[in-house]
């Protein structure tokens, strides 16, 4: 118990620190990187939680897809760095009000907050014992029989994001040689190639 | 974890206040870097995470599966999000050579 304790302050007080600089660093960058830190603290709170699946799809989907795939979008940005800081001054000022009211007000929320009771009777899908059935395990039955629809959502979900993604950023740059298999497949001898009967001593004109 | 047994060590509670925690910063986040689309991106995913802790956490003391399986789409939501939004990014970075938010204005909106 007490080891669980550590660890949940470890992960929380290192996703805390490392969330406040994701958003103060200068280079955008240290920023990513410190932003995996952070997932990865809250893929361990995750692993405390016992949602082990959940977990390691964060780690994979968040530091394996996203994360890269910022990093890759600031280092092929030229940014450039002095810029970034001008004005943050006036606009700490005005982020530092709107967080601790929105943190007093969470805290409100948190402070005077207590489970009803008929809660445990409204669960939907109650989770079996960890010894009984593994979290993956109960997690899959549950995604592929009741909530199959939901599943194929989030698929097509993604299948709209890439033809998305795809769509803005692919560009036609005039000038660049490419390969035109189509044109090539459907090139005709007639149209390329001319067979010269060269008569004796008079040469091709 | 039952939720009598959790009242002792770690509750429901303290994976509330991280949470609240990691969102209040994302908003600052958003309010404090005015010049860097990518960074505002990065404290739009620390909000959705958490979320997504608030969701695993009410889950697992609640032994309640479905909030697990909605984190998954959330997941899902949120991998969507950055695609759209960094192509977004690097097309517009195309067009005017900047990210910052003062020059997004072509919508007069």
């Amino acid at each position: 118990m007490i080891i669980a304790t550590l660890a949940f302050y470890l992960f929380a007080i290192v996703a805390v620190i490392s969330a406040l600089n994701v958003i103060f660093q200068r280079n955008p960058v240290h920023s990513v990187l410190w932003l995996i830190l952070t997932f990865f603290n809250a893929a361990g709170l995750f692993v405390l939680l016992g949602a082990e699946f959940v977990a390691m799809i964060l780690v994979v989907v968040y530091v394996g897809a996203v994360a890269v795939l910022f990093l890759f979008v600031v280092m092929m940005l030229d940014i450039n760095i002095t810029v970034i800081r001008e004005g943050f001054l006036k606009y700490l000022w005005v982020g530092a009000t709107i967080g601790v009211i929105l943190l007093a007000e969470l805290a409100v929320v948190f402070g005077g907050w207590v489970m009803s009771p008929d809660a445990q009777k409204l669960r939907t899908a109650p989770a079996p014992a960890p010894d009984a059935l593994s979290n993956t395990e109960a997690l899959g039955s549950l995604l592929y029989t009741n909530y199959a629809y939901l599943f194929q959502a989030a698929g097509l979900v993604l299948l709209v994001a890439m033809v998305g993604a795809i769509v803005l950023t692919l560009r036609r740059r005039p000038g660049v040689r490419k390969q035109n298999i189509h044109d090539q497949v459907n090139r005709r001898v007639q149209d390329t190639l001319e067979i010269v009967k060269v008569e004796t001593g008079k040469g091709v004109s | 974890m039952s939720p009598e047994t959790a009242t002792v060590g770690v509750g429901l509670s303290h994976y509330l206040t991280v949470s609240a925690i990691l969102f209040t910063i994302g908003i600052f986040g958003i309010f404090l870097n005015r010049k860097n689309l990518i960074v505002i991106m990065m404290s739009i995913e620390l909000m959705l995470l958490a979320v997504n802790i608030n969701l695993v956490a009410f889950s697992s003391f609640l032994n309640d599966l479905v909030g697990q399986v909605f984190t998954m789409l959330v997941l899902t939501v949120a991998a969507a999000e950055a695609a759209i939004g960094l192509a977004i990014v690097v097309v517009f970075y195309r067009n005017r050579r900047s990210i910052e938010v003062e020059d997004i204005n072509t919508m007069k909106g």
